[in-house]
């Protein structure tokens, strides 16, 4: 067996037991891994160059999702919830990608800002559809016909994640190695070379924007039954940069990196709240910026060591 | 009618004129030194609250009450003098020449850590400290009370974009920095000190958002969150009246101020999305702002 | 009909282009033809509107006024994606690389770009590209930099490099920007002896900008001639370089 995959299966059947030997960990993991997803989808957007300072309103839209029509309309089965929860971000992120595609660099960050921050707005003030600032309970879905009791759920949840991080894992790693993932490095190093290859760039990032938006859906929609509860805040900017910082830590070269990163910083959470809860901030402040100049390959990058030549890996 | 929505414009336009600080504080940095500059907001609270602090103390101590008038402008002062040099030497030059992503995240992280320090040195209650509007007190007309210290506020803002242009034409500094914004390259073979402008230009920055906060501390008091509040508004002024553009600021500023205006009057409940709807509109409409120019690429 | 329409009609033609930038004519009437299978050289001054001329036919300016014809079908208004799956390749004077990626991945991506982008989960790096891209680079002598990362080649190379990304496309017509610009005079000739057996053995046909005289002279079957935006000259090398007005504007009084 090749050197990486008996490190994922190490990593992964580390993340599958440590509940069992410490059972708040459920929680913890289960978090770590939603929101790996949403910062894969901005993780892929950092590969062609593009930084999005709004991708936690997808994150929120997915979430709000599966509040919403656990809430209001009665569906509870956990696979029609994410699978609503992706469809509904994707369809969003198709929708204000094909503007929002059209910008590059301080431009394209500003402008996810700028619609995040009215989606923030919407979530806040929309009573009748998101609870105000109150945001939304959400309740223990079923699974097909299984009704299960909270602590069953959330051991269901976190394998079901962890089970869903393998598989669009795989195909995230697929579609990366693919010419369309290649095309999409390309629109940041040349993308006048890239058109006039005949390709579109346009049409290559409004697909991973897609993408990302779906991932970030699917985390958000993750997220929402491990908590319980969704939040306007869920969609603020700087819960945005934290999907950014999120993935720059742990790497965007491949698509392990975003999940390791939000794992590290998960578990990093759960040692300083009960050392130093005040300084939560600084701390991945100073990390982030030790990152930034000292592992511009992020913690993945450390673990892959420098063998790359291959490239596209940096920011 | 004008009873209901002349204290509301009035309203609106002082507090457009302490955006407009903070957006032309952006704006500034963005055209001499091509950064975004993410941890700005947090400059705007952090001059809030030194201010915020040295009122307290000066009326706490029985001291002259005017005296809060030039503790205001110092504490701006002191802020752009602490922090300007030492972050821009620090960390912003290191970015130069880099991708956006790694100037905003390297200024990201700078927002999480001033977040932090802002909560260890100030607390996490709110401060209030309104002796200098309740020096000025109001003016009356026509049956509509105003304060007098939003006046001050707006003449305020119009004579710094007006001593900001007198400065740019009228002085040696003034000219070097414009010349760094035409064209860098050239300014760098011409022998200007492009380090020193950059540091200038950045402290300068600093100053007004720091004097923004600093002025809106007697209106609106400060609390744990401004920083990230107000970064975002300063964001959607600045593109809207294009990245770099001063005098686009100042008109972006007022057109978000009578949204917000309209917005209270006929649609309450979207006086907080006024200001990003407009950004967007205007954006479909001019992408690079209203007076802002996007660049062509040779190829 | 319109198949007969196709075949008589000449590879490319531009007719009566116009365009200028803030007063400054870069193209005033511009009538130029390629046929299959001619290797057509573009001469003038620096500012002359060459490159200008180039960026209409690809796509990445829109001429004011007039067409541009490629085997009798109009690309005026088309973009340089639609115009380089029309069978217009280009490569540039400065060169245009992903220059984060390997020579070779340049490559498989250029001919991934035939092929059809729209593959997310088969991987680019596949038997026949590899076969394919590695096919051109022997062709044009840089097989033995096929897995440098094009941002580190030499300068010199990265010039031919761009030229390979151009081939890839299996193009109808090859359009080069002064591909030996920042050559030494050594080199342009062996540069240039590869990139005409290469073309000759893809039977392309090619319309270049060229400074280099004696490059001209030699490589050319027919030369147009560039002044101020409009075409003062044109024939056989030979023929055009005895013309005085030529030899003024373009040699130097020399």
């Amino acid at each position: 067996m090749p050197k990486p995959l008996i490190g994922l299966a190490a990593g992964v059947a580390l993340l599958a037991a440590l509940p069992l030997a410490v059972p708040f960990m459920t929680f913890v993991v289960t978090l770590a891994v939603a929101k790996g997803f949403a910062a894969l989808g901005v993780a892929l957007l950092l590969r062609a160059g593009l930084i999005s300072l709004g991708h936690a309103m997808y994150f929120a839209i997915g979430a709000y999702t599966t509040a919403f029509l656990m809430q209001k309309t009665g569906i509870t089965d956990f696979a029609i919830l994410v699978a609503a929860s992706i469809i509904v971000a994707t369809l969003a992120g198709l929708a204000f990608g094909a503007f929002l595609v059209r910008y590059r660099a301080i431009f394209f960050a500003m402008l996810n800002l700028a619609v995040s921050m009215v989606i923030y707005a919407l979530c806040s003030k929309l009573y009748g559809v998101t609870g105000g600032t109150d945001g939304l309970r959400v309740g223990v879905p079923t699974v097909f016909a299984w009704v299960p009791e909270k602590a069953a759920f959330d051991t269901f949840l976190l394998y079901a994640t962890l089970g869903l991080m393998l598989v669009l894992g795989w195909l995230g790693h697929r579609y990366l190695k693919s010419p369309l993932g290649h095309a999409l490095a390309a629109v940041h190093t040349n993308e006048v070379r890239l058109e006039y290859l005949g390709v579109s760039a346009w049409s290559t990032l409004l697909t991973a924007y897609g993408i990302s938006a779906g991932l970030a859906g699917l985390g958000g929609a993750l997220s929402a039954m491990a908590i319980g509860h969704v939040l306007p805040e869920f969609a603020f900017w700087t819960e945005s940069g934290h999907l950014v910082l999120t993935a720059v830590l742990g790497g965007v070269g491949g698509v392990a990196g975003p999940f390791i990163g939000s794992i590290f910083l998960e578990l990093v959470h759960v040692v300083a709240v009960g050392v130093a809860a005040e300084a939560w901030n600084l701390i991945i402040g100073v990390a982030l910026i030790c990152v930034i100049f000292f592992l511009p390959r992020g913690l993945f990058g450390l673990i892959e060591g420098r063998r790359g030549k291959t490239g596209g890996t940096d920011l | 009618m004008l009873q209901t929505v002349a204290p509301l414009l009035m309203d609106a336009l002082a507090n457009a004129a302490l955006i407009f600080f903070v957006a032309f504080g952006l704006t500034l940095t963005f055209s001499v030194l091509r950064i975004l500059n993410v941890a700005h907001g947090s400059f705007y609270s952090i001059g809030a609250y030194v201010a915020a602090s040295a009122g307290l103390f000066i009326v706490g101590a029985g001291l002259n009450p005017w005296l809060t008038y030039p503790s205001l402008i110092l504490s701006a002062a002191a802020v752009a003098a602490l922090f300007g040099p030492l972050v821009e030497k620090t960390l912003v030059r290191w970015t130069y020449g880099r991708g956006e992503a790694v100037q905003i995240l390297m200024t990201f992280g700078l927002f999480l850590i001033l977040e932090d320090l802002q909560r260890m040195v100030f607390g996490v209650n709110s401060l209030y400290e309104d002796t200098p509007m309740a020096l000025l007190g109001i003016t009356e007309i026509g049956g509509v009370v105003y304060l007098n210290y939003q006046i001050l506020l707006i003449a305020l803002a119009a004579l710094t974009l007006v001593g900001l242009r007198i400065f740019i034409r009228h002085t040696r500094t003034g000219r070097l920095l414009h010349v760094v914004v035409a064209d860098r390259e050239v300014s760098e073979a011409m022998g200007i000190d492009t380090g020193r402008m950059f540091t200038l230009a950045f402290t300068l920055g600093v100053f007004l958002a720091a004097l923004g906060g600093a002025l809106a501390t007697p209106t609106t008091g400060v609390a744990p969150g401004l920083g990230a509040e107000t970064m975002v508004l300063a964001f959607a002024v600045a593109a809207i009246g294009g990245l770099g553009q001063v005098e686009g600021a100042a008109l972006a500023a007022v057109i978000v101020a009578a949204a917000r205006v309209l917005a209270i009057y006929f649609a309450p409940e979207l006086d907080a999305v006024a200001p990003y709807l407009v950004m967007l509109v205007v954006l479909l409409v001019r992408p690079y702002g209203l007076f802002g120019k996007a660049a062509v690429r040779r190829i | 009909m319109s198949s007969q329409a196709t075949s008589a009609a000449p590879l490319l033609q531009a007719s009566g282009l116009e365009i200028s930038f803030g007063g400054v004519k870069a193209a005033d009437g511009v009538n130029l033809t390629v046929h299959e299978g001619e290797f057509v050289a573009i001469i003038g001054p620096n500012g002359s509107g060459k490159t200008t001329f180039l960026n209409i036919c690809t796509g990445y300016l829109k001429p004011s006024r007039g067409q541009v014809f490629l085997a009798g079908r109009d690309i005026t208004q088309l973009p340089p994606r639609s115009i380089a799956r029309q069978g217009i390749a280009r490569a540039f004077q400065i060169p245009q690389l992903f220059t984060d990626h390997s020579l070779i991945d340049n490559l498989m991506l250029s001919i991934a770009a035939r092929h059809g982008i729209w593959q997310a989960l088969s991987p680019l790096d596949r038997p026949e590209y590899r076969a394919e891209a590695m096919e051109i680079l022997e062709l044009l002598g840089l097989a033995a930099h096929a897995d440098t990362l094009t941002g580190t080649l030499p300068e010199g190379l990265r010039k031919l490099a761009d030229i390979t990304l151009a081939f890839a496309l299996d193009p109808r017509l090859l359009v080069l920007d002064e591909p030996t610009s920042g050559v030494s005079s050594i080199e342009r000739f062996q540069i240039m002896e590869t990139l005409m057996k290469a073309m000759r053995s893809r039977k392309l046909s090619a319309l270049f900008v060229e400074h280099d005289m004696d490059v001209v002279e030699r490589y050319a079957d027919r030369v147009v001639v560039w002044n101020a935006g409009h075409v003062m000259a044109e024939g056989r090398p030979a023929e055009v370089m005895q013309d005085p007005r030529v030899l003024e504007s373009v040699v130097g009084v020399a």
